[in-house]
């Protein structure tokens, strides 16, 4: 029971269900916090260390939290658009293209939701201490 | 054939006799150890690990003894150093990350309904090394010359050889020579997951097992190679004297300590996630229903995996990093408690739901949880970093470990082995002595760790052979005492059970009623795996497919014979689990357990200092392993395709990234970077301990940019010619492509003498400071791989020549094209920071 969209103009939420979903794009909200904890982390012991001083510009913490944190919301927005693809019948555990698919988005959905979480506790620390003690 | 054609019983006995005579162990008192199939290896496998766990438990006893009164003399000090520090190097490397492989060796492939994991001799090769390799570790208690430097063996300690004997350097390749073995297992059960699924089973449809045992392996895929590349500088600097954890000498201490813990951490979660795998598949069995959550718990384990690589630096946070660096860690170390408590809930809410049988797999179960949270939640503690300034090195410490390590890995690990025993043996165990035994280990584990929280906190460190009685722990320490003797009296009960198994008739088929594919092993055990390979629809097919286990057992779903005489399986794709290919798949061998004898004699002639007779070793190895890729793989079928049923008709032979080989060396690829990035790690470390990196001076200057900018020149132009050579090959231009490939297997060996000579010209001295030190090893580590690289281009070749590769069949070459593109980049990174890194041209 696929909705029939317009001929030649596809709703957005169509697209976004069009998109690929493989085990990569199921890692990309917790990469993406790895790469802002590798960030955070290389980026204070490196200045710390080398210069004796906390980094210069800690706006940029402020800029690379918001731009992780908007790339988990994108990647969870596509997830959960996804994770609502009409077709089989409840509870979705079925060995077919829909279900799948809705396994693999409602996984990394979850997945952003934990990765917005854990990428707010990493910046907390940047945001509020701001010394090398 | 069709499902018709299965009805005449005639046909069905005919390739039953075939299976049989394909899956047959190899009989006789030597060969019988040379099998491969995973049922053989895998029982073995558990079998050691179950004895080195042993083994290290009456450590544990020893250990206990002697803390049981203040002042007490059972033990010398130095005893004691060697016994704590082979209990953990043991619990951790020899049982719990080996009994996780052991395990999946023996249940992955039934879960999957495949014959078999995609490389048995691979795996027989892995349970051969960590015999050896586990054998020497543990022996050298007998002669006074074990590890003695606690499990995570911190410099300056353990690399001053005034300091500490031979033990540091068993400790050091008797477990690197282990985690080659648990990468090698990584990599087997990797591709196990991703190919070996039987038609239909989607990445949704995927048993949780299986789930767990994809994040685990990847996991060690990440967290060991660090460990790897930490092992190599240690002994660097044990063997040769390279200083690279000697503070006088620029080196530092703290940069071994990161590299454990980059493995160390992740350590943690990979002995205990597989436990919680074996939760999700008992705990639905025994509820009556599908586990609740299937995404969140799929969520719980890729987070944990993520997060858990996080957490390295909470173990630090006494050595006085920057406080900010610590709190980083300590939010990652609360944010994993996120995932972990979802599981948890996960499996409580599948009880609840569920129509519960109380059964002796799930009483363990549930105890383990409540004695995982109570260890879950002093490590939401420890993971405070000003309340583990007060904990650190304390028995506080040691009461959290065992309570994670106990709850999360041991005791579950006794209730897979009470569920899966029928499995097994087609026998249960006794739920008398089984739920007694519970009860002690349980009691037992309370009795001796909760003690050590109080004792702790009153001021106990952690590895003292003893304590005054002014301390006031004396009543403490004996309860723990006690509790380690009930705890042991629960293991020995386990152990009598087992040993009365053989005394006991056959359970039916099933017992438990669960509806996962592993369920349909008979208990008249067949060793072809599975009669044939189903079509699955459902996470619990037992459970939800009309007439499941009959129509396995009639081989009336796919690949039910073997008419080519050879041990095969079905290889699928990753997302949805398509056929793509019937693999066939090594059988007996002596091969591999010979190989993991050459190469153990390595690690073990170099702990010696024995290096020319190593080297022997070495070229022995390499030998062997060329006889068993040039014998055993890649072969050129005898037709193109065979039909495995239901008019599907599967080539025999591809290439590629559908293929399993070329996924394996991926995989291995990338634990080899990892382990590389760690090497490259070091040197910005270094860079941020020092004003002026490279220091300058005689013997400390850069190697220049001249020779690592032409190593990587000549480096690149040889991957280029790999990758043509491929295309030339795939368009049937054979002799180009062998002149492609003879000119990049030059070009590799120049790019050695490239490679070296930067730092030879330059006199860099690598005993005199850390900074040619860890030059040289990027230098060495990049040469080498440009040695393995040429040798890689060389069999290509021959086996072009020797017409086992040709433009159609060109895995080997594909293959390697793989190793070249990781090549390329070692070599750019490895030239880049050595030759342009500013001063040190």
């Amino acid at each position: 029971m696929k909705e029939d969209a317009p001929r030649g103009r596809q709703s957005l939420g169509e697209r976004v269900r069009g998109l690929r979903v493989t085990l990569w794009t199921l890692i990309v909200p917790p990469t993406v916090w790895a790469v802002h904890f590798l960030f955070c982390y290389l980026w204070v012991a490196v200045s710390c260390a080398k210069l004796g001083a906390f980094p210069r510009f800690p706006v940029a913490f402020v800029v690379g939290t918001g731009a992780a944190l908007a790339i988990i919301l994108a990647s969870g927005w596509i997830a959960w658009v996804q994770s609502r693809t009409p077709g089989d019948d409840p509870p979705h555990d079925e060995g077919t293209d829909i279900d799948r698919l809705r396994f693999l988005a409602t996984a990394t959905l979850l997945l952003a939701g934990l990765s917005f979480v854990a990428v707010l506790f990493t910046a907390a620390p940047a945001l509020l201490l701001t010394d090398c003690r | 054939m069709s499902l018709h054609a299965q009805d005449d019983p005639a046909l069905r006995a005919a390739q039953e006799e075939r299976l049989r005579a394909v899956w047959a162990p190899p009989k006789g008192l030597f060969l019988r150890w040379t099998d491969t199939n995973n049922n053989q290896v895998g029982v073995w496998y558990t079998l050691t690990a179950f004895g080195f766990m042993l083994f290290a438990g009456v450590l544990a006893l020893i250990m206990r003894v002697q803390l049981a009164q203040p002042g007490n003399e059972l033990v010398t000090p130095s005893t004691f150093n060697q016994l704590f520090t082979l209990h953990g190097s043991m619990m951790m490397f020899l049982f719990a990350v080996p009994m996780f492989e052991a395990v999946s060796i023996i249940l992955l492939p039934q879960l999957l309904g495949a014959r078999d994991l995609p490389f048995p001799r691979l795996s027989a090769f892995g349970y051969w090394s960590f015999l050896i390799g586990g054998v020497f570790v543990s022996g050298s208690i007998f002669f006074d010359a074990a590890p003695d430097g606690g499990w995570f063996m911190y410099p300056p300690f353990t690399t001053r050889t005034d300091l500490s004997g031979l033990g540091a350097d068993i400790w050091m390749l008797g477990l690197s020579f282990i985690e080659v073995s648990s990468v090698a297992a990584a990599v087997e059960l990797i591709t196990g997951v991703l190919k070996c699924r039987p038609p239909g089973m989607r990445l949704n449809l995927m048993p949780l097992y299986a789930w767990y045992i994809l994040v685990v392996a990847v996991m060690i895929l990440f967290a060991f190679p660090p460990l790897i590349a930490g092992d190599v500088l240690f002994e660097l600097e044990r063997l040769l004297g390279w200083p690279f954890f000697d503070a006088a000498k620029g080196g530092d201490p703290i940069l071994w300590q990161h590299l454990f813990w980059i493995f160390g951490h992740p350590e943690v979660y990979i002995v205990f996630l597989p436990s919680i795998a074996l939760f999700a598949m008992i705990v639905p069995t025994f509820a009556r229903r599908h586990l609740l959550g299937y995404p969140w718990i799929v969520l719980a384990a890729v987070g944990t995996a993520f997060l858990s690589f996080g957490l390295w630096v909470h173990h630090m946070f006494t050595t006085g990093l920057p406080k900010i660096s610590l709190a980083f860690f300590s939010a990652a170390s609360e944010a994993v408690a996120i995932p972990t408590g979802i599981q948890i809930f996960a499996f409580i809410a599948t009880l609840w739901a569920g129509r519960v049988t109380w059964s002796t797999p799930l009483l363990y179960v549930t105890g383990s949880i409540a004695i995982f949270v109570i260890g879950g939640l002093t490590g939401v503690m420890v993971a405070i970093a000003p309340f583990d300034w007060q904990a650190h090195d304390t028995y506080f410490i040691v009461a959290h470990l065992h309570y994670v390590l106990i709850g999360g890995t041991l005791i579950p690990l006794f209730g897979g082995l009470y569920y899966y025993w029928p499995l097994i043996t087609g026998k249960k165990l006794s739920d008398r002595i089984g739920r007694t035994a519970f009860w002690l280990l349980f009691g037992g584990a309370n009795l001796t760790f909760f003690p050590m929280h109080f004792s702790g906190l009153m001021g106990m460190p952690r590895r003292v052979f003893t304590y005054p009685e002014e301390l006031g722990i004396g009543g403490l320490n004996l309860a723990s005492t006690i509790g380690s003797w009930v705890f042991a009296a629960g293991v020995l009960l386990v152990c009598i059970d087992l040993a009365l198994s053989p005394r006991r008739s056959k359970s039916l088929r099933n017992p438990w009623q669960a509806g996962t594919l592993e369920w349909l092993a008979h208990p008249d055990d067949e060793d072809w795996g599975i009669r044939s390979i189903p079509l699955i629809e459902s996470r619990y097919p037992i459970w939800d497919q009309k007439n499941f286990v009959a129509k396995v057992d009639e081989g009336r779903f796919f690949l039910p014979d073997a008419q080519e005489g050879r041990r095969e399986t079905i290889v699928t794709s990753v997302l949805d689990a398509r056929p793509v290919q019937v693999l066939r798949l090594g059988g007996p061998s002596v091969v591999p357990m010979l190989t993991a004898i050459a190469l153990g004699s390595v690690f073990i002639l170099t702990t010696y200092h024995l290096y020319w007779a190593a080297l022997v070793g070495a070229v022995v190895t390499l030998a062997m392993v060329l006889y068993w890729l040039w014998t055993g793989t890649a072969e050129i079928p005898e037709k193109d395709c065979k039909p495995i049923g239901h008019g599907i008709d599967l080539p025999l032979y591809i290439s590629g990234a559908s293929a399993s080989g070329w996924w394996a060396m991926f995989i291995t690829m990338m634990a080899d970077a990892t382990a590389f990035s760690g090497l490259v790690f070091g040197y910005y470390f270094f860079w941020t301990r020092h004003e002026d990196f490279p220091p300058g001076g005689p013997g400390m200057d850069g190697p220049g940019s001249f020779w690592p900018m032409l190593a990587m020149a000549v480096m690149l132009a040889s991957w280029a010619l790999t990758v043509a050579a491929r295309e030339l090959n795939r368009r049937a231009a054979v002799g180009a492509a062998r002149a492609a490939l003879a000119t990049a297997a030059l070009l590799s060996l120049g790019a050695i003498g490239a490679g070296l000579a930067g730092p030879w010209l330059s006199g860099l001295k690598p005993e005199l400071h850390v900074y040619p030190a860890i030059v040289w090893t990027l230098a060495i580590w990049t040469t080498a791989h440009c040695g393995v690289g040429a040798i890689m281009q060389l069999y290509t070749l021959a086996r072009s020549l020797a017409g086992r590769m040709t433009p159609r069949h060109d895995a080997d070459l594909r293959n390697i094209t793989v190793y070249q593109h990781f090549m390329a980049l070692t070599a750019v990174v490895t030239y880049a920071t050595i030759g342009l890194f500013p001063g040190a041209a």
